[in-house]
């Protein structure tokens, strides 16, 4: 198989995790990625680690979002250095960046300098907020952008306040985003031979997410989500059962269904509560709270049992142990390993992109600060 | 021009995960007809949230499939089939996700539409991949969530598995499946090769966790534990949560526990000054903001943190954002109209090419709306006499 951007060269400024998740599916897709760093520490990712995680030098954070690219040290501070980087940037297909708004511009390496150097470029751009009015400059971290986007009023039940997402969704989602635009970009310029400028954002990105929603909330006379009040309850929009319920051996999720047909198969009396088919919605606090008293008798496996032979929609609620133990994880050849060396290696994730039948594989470990410089010098003949 | 335009996608796919895709191509210029079952259509349609039906259908059916045409078909008749392989002979992307086998039976597995079509870049998204015992289990998001972990990441410790409260694994499966296109559209535009993208939902899944999976994988198996309150992830040490403030919430990301401690007056959090016990003690620290926080507004919080750069911001709901002059600059939101005039608000593309904002004011299809002009325009009499 032939990777769909083999000779696309990419030049990655960016840090922290949007950013450099887009490089890393450019990469999958066969482009070579050269990181752009400071001399001194690098990308500052290198440092921030979770569980005091290090592969050498390095965090498993940084081996994690940075595999499958080379490194190059370069001042932009520095007159020499940053010569050295026009040059490369001269042969590049694409850059990005996710410096706040204003910083390009002093150091010269703005879109439309670029332009001047390189007039087929396509230069992606990451801001928290956009690059105009009164957040612009705020600081675009993940949790933050959550915060102020309305996301953290979906998940969690009413009594529990604000609940956000327990994983950089914006910072996640922006680079996916940034991934699309930067192709969208390569095909666009393949036609008109020109260079793209794409631009996203993480409050962008994440008021996308919740673009179903909020196309909810924006013609519904702006009536506010209600999560329920219900412990397990796990959609702010949808009706009972929807939603994780405690076994006497662990949790059963319940996605949408019949609520009689379930209540029938499980021996659970609603018809106090179930009066019409909107009760699904009106009474759903009451009604998850009495499907809850049921499931909390019997173990998981027999719910499954009696629920799935059935047709109904569920599954039963798996930690990380169990999940990847599961046959289905297997077979989705989910695992890589990263070659670090000296028989060394580390375990993490493939792309979740198949193409032409093959999963997207590399064992390429991520660079060490710099390690590339010099046959990059060499071959791009920068002394 | 639009990085798409002139490009043809014929979209299969119902639900969220596969529409969501082709209707970012759809915003990158490409034109979408979508195939629908005849006089059902895609079940989205009738899939009410909040029992929100706008214009007979549901609210979500017109988020994602906005900026679409409907060609309504019976694929159990041969005459109906014939005119979609006529479509398919001239589109560029083909999307689908059906189960496993499902295509086959039907004619329209990659096999066959790529002997009509040997260009072609077909897309098709599964919940758990075309083999192995799982492969026909409901590939719908709640599942997803539950059976990858991820339900373990979010609320606090005590709180037993808690969802994130969107599709968000669909959606994630979307996006990958517009990008593994959009490499292949790249490689037509070089090569002029046609090409098979494949998603699943778990695989979308655990990509989106790859960060703690990795973890988990290089951590002698260590489960992800939540902090018993205040938790916004896991994996990170205090203050990294959202607290109640006198009046409403503050979001505080990464800072110095000292340092916090000195900026808000709060004495009791002066001695953690070991790095290493802000993961450590985590719990303890964040039980003293908490109750540290409570005694003062928001607005006043932010005018001690803000200035001395700390991560901090408010907690807002959509209508407090949308009042925001910070969220109105973005101009997300765009009205759109139906061919009836029926017209609705909902959200832009979230990716600006040179400048533009990738709007369109094109609303979602009534079932069948373009039948007529899409028959005219693509489908020759001789191919189907039947017609």
């Amino acid at each position: 198989m032939s990777r769909p951007l083999e000779g696309v060269l990419v030049l990655e400024f960016c840090q922290f995790l949007a950013g450099p998740s887009a490089g890393l599916k450019l990469a999958d897709f066969g482009a070579r990625v050269i990181k752009i760093e400071r001399p001194k520490g690098g990308d500052a990712c290198r440092q921030l680690s979770i569980k005091n995680l290090f592969v050498e030098d390095d965090s498993l954070l940084f081996h994690t979002i940075n595999r499958n690219k080379e490194s190059y040290a370069a001042d932009l501070k520095n007159p020499e250095d940053l010569e050295k980087l026009k040059k490369l940037i001269s042969k590049a297909d694409i850059m990005t960046h996710n410096f706040r708004p204003g910083v390009m511009e002093k150091i010269g390496l703005d879109y439309v300098n670029v332009q001047q150097l390189n007039d087929k470029i396509i230069y992606g751009m990451v801001t928290g907020y956009g690059t105009e009015g009164p957040w612009k400059n705020k600081p675009g971290q993940d949790l933050l952008v959550q915060s102020v986007s309305g996301l953290t009023y979906l998940s969690g039940s009413d009594i529990d306040g604000p609940v956000p997402f327990g994983l950089s969704v914006s910072d996640i989602m922006c680079g996916n985003h940034l991934a699309q635009g930067l192709m969208a970009g390569l095909i666009k310029r393949a036609k008109t031979n020109k260079s793209v400028l794409v631009e996203v954002s993480l409050l962008e990105s994440i008021l996308d997410v919740q673009f179903e929603v909020i196309t909810t909330y924006l013609n519904d006379g702006g009536k506010l989500p209600e999560r329920s009040s219900a412990k397990g309850s796990a959609h702010a929009y949808l009706s009972a059962p929807y939603g994780m319920y405690e076994t006497n051996n662990g949790y059963l999720a319940m996605a949408m269904g019949n609520l009689e047909n379930i209540c029938a198969l499980i021996n659970c009396d609603i018809t106090d509560l179930y009066l019409h088919p909107n009760a699904a919605f009106e009474n759903r606090d009451q009604l998850i709270l009495r499907l809850a008293e049921t499931f909390k008798k019997q173990d998981t496996q027999r719910w499954l049992n009696i629920l799935e032979t059935n047709g109904i929609w569920c599954a039963e609620v798996l930690d990380y142990q169990k999940a990847t133990a599961l046959n289905a994880y297997k077979n989705l050849d989910i695992e890589q390993y990263l070659d670090l060396g000296d028989g060394k290696n580390i375990k993490t994730t493939v792309s979740p992109i198949r193409l032409d039948g093959l999963k997207l594989k590399s064992a390429v470990a991520a660079p060490k600060l710099g390690i590339n410089n010099r046959e990059i010098n060499q071959e791009f003949k920068i002394t | 021009m639009r990085p798409l335009e002139d490009y043809l996608v014929i979209d299969f796919s119902q639900f969220l995960s596969g529409p969501s895709a082709s209707l970012r191509l759809a915003d990158m210029g490409a034109r979408v007809i979508k195939i629908e079952r005849l006089g059902v259509g895609d079940i989205c349609r009738t899939l009410y949230t909040s029992n929100l039906i706008m214009n007979g259908e549901s609210s979500v059916f017109h988020a994602i499939n906005r900026n679409k045409e409907s060609f309504e078909v019976d694929l159990k008749k041969e005459e109906d089939c014939e005119m979609v392989r006529e479509l398919l002979k001239k589109a560029d992307v083909m999307i689908h996700n059906f189960r496993p086998g499902v295509m086959d039976r039907l004619g329209f597995d990659y096999e066959s539409v790529s002997a009509l079509n040997p260009t072609i870049i077909y897309g098709e998204i599964s919940g758990f991949g075309n083999e192995g015992e799982w492969k026909n289990k409901p590939g719908q998001d709640l599942l997803l969530q539950s059976v990858t972990g991820l339900t373990s990441l979010t609320g606090n410790a005590d709180n037993g598995p808690i969802a994130m409260g969107l599709s968000i694994v669909d959606m994630l499966a979307g996006a990958h499946l517009a990008q593994g296109l959009l490499a292949c559209l790249y490689r037509k535009v070089i090569k002029n090769e046609g090409g098979l993208v494949q998603v699943s939902m778990m695989e979308s899944a655990y990509d989106f966790q790859f960060e703690t999976i990795t973890t988990f994988m290089n951590d002698g198996g260590a489960l992800p534990q939540r902090s018993l309150k205040n938790n916004a992830n896991a994996y990170l040490g205090a203050p990294y949560g959202i607290y109640q403030t006198e009046n409403g919430y503050i979001a505080l990301a990464m800072g110095s526990i000292p340092m916090l401690g000195k900026l808000l007056i709060c004495e009791d959090l002066l001695i953690y000054i070991d790095i290493k016990e802000a993961f450590d003690k985590r719990d303890e620290i964040k039980a003293i903001l908490a109750n540290h926080l409570l005694s003062a507004t928001t607005e006043k919080w932010l005018s001690l943190l803000e200035p001395a750069d700390i991560w901090c911001a408010d907690v807002l709901n959509w209508k407090e954002l949308m009042e925001h002059d910070g969220f109105k600059v973005l101009n997300m939101i765009q009205e759109v109209e139906m061919l009836d005039g029926y017209k609705y608000e909902t959200t832009r593309c979230p990716i600006r090419i040179d400048g533009e904002l990738l709007t369109s004011s094109k609303g979602s299809p009534k079932l069948g709306q373009d039948n007529q002009n899409i028959i005219k325009e693509f489908i020759t009499l001789n191919a189907v006499t039947n017609v």
